[in-house]
């Protein structure tokens, strides 16, 4: 079909968290600017697999931007050039006939290579297992209405939760900083009236985990917010801050 | 005589759930803390479950296969959840919510569960509040609602289109609170691949470790299954990738019913098939058709483009066919008109598999209503578009921008093109009250389950649905069944029973290696779905499901033969798990037809082409056909079919009419 580009695409191949890896190279031909950077692979694999070979594993589930799975680094930036989009959602159209893509897993000593492109995000887990969330067991609650929320309080929050976990922000950072991740949950909690009751707890246990993980500081180069595919803002890590930093006045 | 005992309490139906709930039996704390329970899947039902059984002193563990609980599907959920709170002060109540949910199922739900559901959708709310879920407000800080299809009150709460991501991290926080407190063990990437039964009864699973692939052995007094659905079958769908029906497949096998396998609920507004390489479909949410008009051109085969062709050529056929309800018919019912139309050779785009939705029209008029606003007379035609687009980017911004960089169009000047798409199953896992399934200690709860929706399940229920099972149900209902329990000691995985479930998930693996075929598992799973959208999709028919049936099987004997799956087992391999689950996909592709090809009627999202009124639409069979399809799978792609009947005590099923 007219408009249909032939590429050239060096990704990272690796068999297991031990072993090493490195780029390999491999032509696509006849890729519709309709498809998908993830379809493009599904024809990279389908291709693989014809030849007898072993196809480039990959972590992707929801495919429309939402479920924070895919995680690919593309000519050095997470999720690829478009901004405020997953890699599920780069099209196509965003390259030119005769590229060359290079494609490489999220890159991090907390995020271990499993295979190829695909990482270990526990990590991110284990920090929100240390404070991100309000203790109310299931039957506790009041009537929702009995807390009222101003509306920008409620907005705010809103838009520190739209996280999905994908770790772009950690990706993209010099120090492989976690800070945007977990500083967007830190906020959404401590700007609702529900927060309130943990919020020291909260914001130290949640800080002592990222550290332990391996995560860098920030350096406040900003890059994890202009990686960000849902927009999160660097002011959450300015919150954040200032979380921690009472904590531990108040202690 | 049926084996199926659906326990439902006694009583009148508003009190039911109440008596039952003050008469279970209970089990103490402490021996609470020596009861096991597995829940596989962590979505709205299993992170609800996971977390509320931990937090009552069970021990869990929770599988996923996913890198994370909060990746499941549930996630992706944009419209809203249900709930009879009445805040709006419109007459809702727990009644109508019920009422709605029945007759939108096109009366094929049991009233009992219906109703249950209604009656705790309240909490639910609360609950999601109460741990931080940043619900939509008013300026005055109260929560807000909006309308959706198929009422006529205002009670979906929302989070502007991410609702389901809300909930579900809202639901996974308190399941990361309990793993944190070491209560729950959390087991990502796992699959699980059988159900253990001794004497009959649930007592574990055999999970592959999908990272190492080592198959491993768990021990539960009880096992859930809250996997979701097996829209996947069609191979495109809205589900993400990995949906798949194994762990519900597999307990099936192990003597699960399968319940109305064949109601499948194809949405209307999907962005269309753009080419052979498609993975997934997309959902543009059913609130456009507020604001959108569906049109096709008047000409067979027209190739002009959509703004070229004029105002007296376009037929809004929904608006001629059902001038009551116009753009705003149900879900099945639009998504019918506009496979006729593209069948019929109205289609538009380079597919001629798609219909148009156009906003000119809402643009147009909300430009003259927000000048109005602004006071500004004589306003030009530049700026009155300029207004409406302004009035329509601020109620559907986010999705024109989805739309837009999926297709690379812009909709504010071209209508978009859309088509239905398959989107959730109402059939799963029979279960009963307790929503247990027919195997002792073996529950399902959420899209996995058959029990809430009928026919055909009305919007911004799902989130309520999986919600309700795993917030406000099981804690109840599973205490029925262990309370019965609790002499039983944890029994050692060396048992016999996990020896053979192990050798038969390995066997399994082993086999499809051995093929060393020469076609990929996409190619086998692609030419399913095909089978399956042709022929058991939007409309059926008694030759095209006896034909489907027969292409199924010869597709899956193909498949074991030819299938090539690379790489080996004892490694980090995506192929395999996908061979696993296609070959499950391939028997209940069959049974779909089986039960489709059973009920000669037209119900909610099964359209049988035999039963249909004069005018096309939708007949349904009461005298025949009011129960409940459950299936068991006796061995070897043999199945017999066992019947609950439905019995409405309040609700009296008519007819439905949108002209």
């Amino acid at each position: 079909m007219s408009g249909n580009m032939n590429l050239t695409l060096k990704v990272w191949r690796q068999k297991n968290d031990k072993a090493t890896g490195n780029l390999v190279t491999y032509p696509v031909k006849d890729i519709s600017p309709d498809m998908s950077f993830l379809e493009m692979f599904d024809v990279l694999n389908e291709q693989l697999i014809t030849k007898g070979e072993e196809p480039i594993a990959f972590d992707h589930d929801c495919r429309e931007g939402i479920c924070g799975m895919c995680s690919m680094f593309i000519n050095g930036q997470p999720h690829g050039p478009k901004r405020g989009v997953t890699t599920c959602q780069l099209h196509m159209r965003s390259f030119k006939d005769g590229d060359t893509i290079v494609v490489e897993p999220w890159r991090a000593a907390a995020f271990p290579v499993i295979k190829d492109l695909t990482v270990d995000r526990s990590a991110f887990d284990r920090i929100i297992s240390k404070g991100g969330f309000i203790s109310v067991n299931t039957g506790n609650a009041q009537d929702a209405n009995n807390i009222p929320i101003p509306k920008p309080d409620a907005d705010a929050a809103f838009n520190a939760a739209a996280c999905i976990g994908c770790g772009a922000c950690v990706a993209t950072c010099k120090n492989s900083s976690a800070m945007l991740f977990v500083s967007a949950k830190i906020s959404q909690l401590a700007l609702l009236p529900q927060g309130q009751v943990e919020r020291i707890s909260r914001a130290k246990n949640m800080v002592a985990q990222m550290d332990e993980e391996g995560f860098g500081n920030c350096t406040n180069t900003g890059a994890c917010e202009v990686e960000c595919p849902k927009g999160i803002s660097l002011e959450n890590i300015a919150r954040m801050n200032r979380e921690f930093f009472a904590a531990n006045i108040k202690e | 005589m049926s084996k199926l005992d659906s326990k439902i309490p006694e009583g009148k139906l508003e009190e039911k759930w109440e008596k039952y709930k003050s008469t279970v039996a209970l089990v103490n704390p402490a021996n609470k803390r020596s009861l096991e329970v597995i829940v596989v899947g962590s979505g709205l039902a299993g992170a609800s479950a996971a977390a509320s059984l931990a937090e009552m002193g069970y021990k869990v563990k929770c599988f996923c296969f996913q890198d994370s609980a909060r990746r499941a599907h549930s996630i992706a959920a944009q419209g809203g959840i249900n709930a009879a709170k009445n805040y709006q002060n419109d007459g809702d109540s727990t009644y109508r919510l019920f009422y709605d949910t029945v007759k939108g199922g096109d009366y094929r739900a049991r009233e009992a569960n219906v109703y249950r559901l209604a009656s705790v959708s309240a909490n639910i709310i609360d609950q999601c509040v109460a741990q931080g879920v940043p619900l939509a407000r008013e300026y005055g800080g109260m929560l807000s609602n909006r309308s959706f299809g198929g009422t006529q009150v205002q009670r979906t709460f929302y989070a502007a289109g991410q609702t389901g991501q809300q909930l579900l991290l809202g639901a996974y926080s308190a399941l990361q609170r309990q793993v944190g407190l070491g209560t729950v063990e959390m087991l990502p990437r796992h699959e699980m691949l059988d159900v253990v039964t001794i004497e009959g009864k649930a007592r574990g699973v055999i999970a592959r470790d999908l990272i190492t692939g080592k198959l491993e052995r768990h021990f539960g007094h009880a096992v859930l299954l809250c996997t979701g659905g097996y829209g996947n079958v069609f191979y495109l769908s809205t589900n993400a990738m990995g949906a798949n029906v194994t762990a519900a497949w597999k307990a099936h096998k192990k003597g699960a019913f399968f319940g109305n396998p064949c109601f499948t609920q194809i949405h209307p507004t999907c962005i269309p098939v753009s080419g052979d390489h498609q993975s997934k479909l997309t959902l543009m949410s059913e609130s456009l058709r507020n604001d959108g008009r569906i049109w096709v051109p008047k000409k067979q085969g027209d190739t002009r483009k959509a703004n070229e062709i004029p105002e007296e050529e376009r037929d809004y056929y929904l608006e001629r066919r059902y001038p009551a309800f116009g753009n705003l018919v149900p879900r099945d019912v639009a998504s019918r008109a506009a496979k006729e139309r593209c069948d019929a050779g109205y289609g538009v785009g380079n597919s001629k598999m798609a219909v148009y939705l156009d906003f000119k029209a809402a643009i147009a008029r909300y430009g003259h209503t927000h000048a109005i606003k602004l006071g500004t007379n004589n306003p030009t035609a530049e700026q009155l578009k300029k207004f409406g687009k302004e009035v329509v980017e601020e109620k559907y911004g986010n999705l024109f921008e989805m739309y837009e960089q999926i297709t690379g169009e812009n909709p504010y000047e071209l209508p978009m093109r859309i088509y239905p798409a398959v989107h959730y199953t109402m059939g799963g896992l029979w279960v009963d009250y307790n929503l247990m399934t027919t195997v002792p200690g073996l529950y399902a709860l959420g899209e996995a389950n058959f029990s809430d929706h009928g026919a055909n399940r009305l919007g911004a229920s799902a989130l309520m649905q999986g919600l309700a099972d795993g917030y406000f149900v099981i804690p109840y209902t599973l205490g029925a069944y262990l309370s019965k329990e609790i002499s039983v000691k944890a029994i050692p995985t060396t048992h016999e029973a996990f020896v053979e479930a192990e050798k038969s998930a390995q066997a399994i693996i082993d086999k499809l290696f051995a093929i060393k075929g020469t076609k990929s598992v996409d190619h086998f799973h692609k030419a399913l779905g095909k089978i399956m959208w042709n022929k058991c999709g939007m409309a059926r028919n008694a030759n095209g499901l006896k034909e489907a049936i027969q292409e199924i099987r010869t597709l899956r004997e193909e498949f074991w033969k030819d299938v090539r799956v690379t790489g080996s087992a004892n490694e980090f391999n995506p192929e395999l798990e996908k061979a696993g689950r296609v070959a499950d996909f391939l028997e209940l592709g069959e049974l779909m037809c089986m039960d489709a090809l059973n009920r000669n009627e037209s119900c909610g999202g099964h359209f049988r082409e035999e039963s249909q009124t004069e005018d096309g639409e939708a007949k349904r069979d009461d005298a025949n056909y009011s129960y409940v399809a459950a299936w068991e799978n006796k061995g070897n792609n043999n199945y017999e079919l066992h019947k609950e009947e439905l019995v409405f005590d309040v609700v009296h099923p008519s007819q439905r009419s949108y002209k």
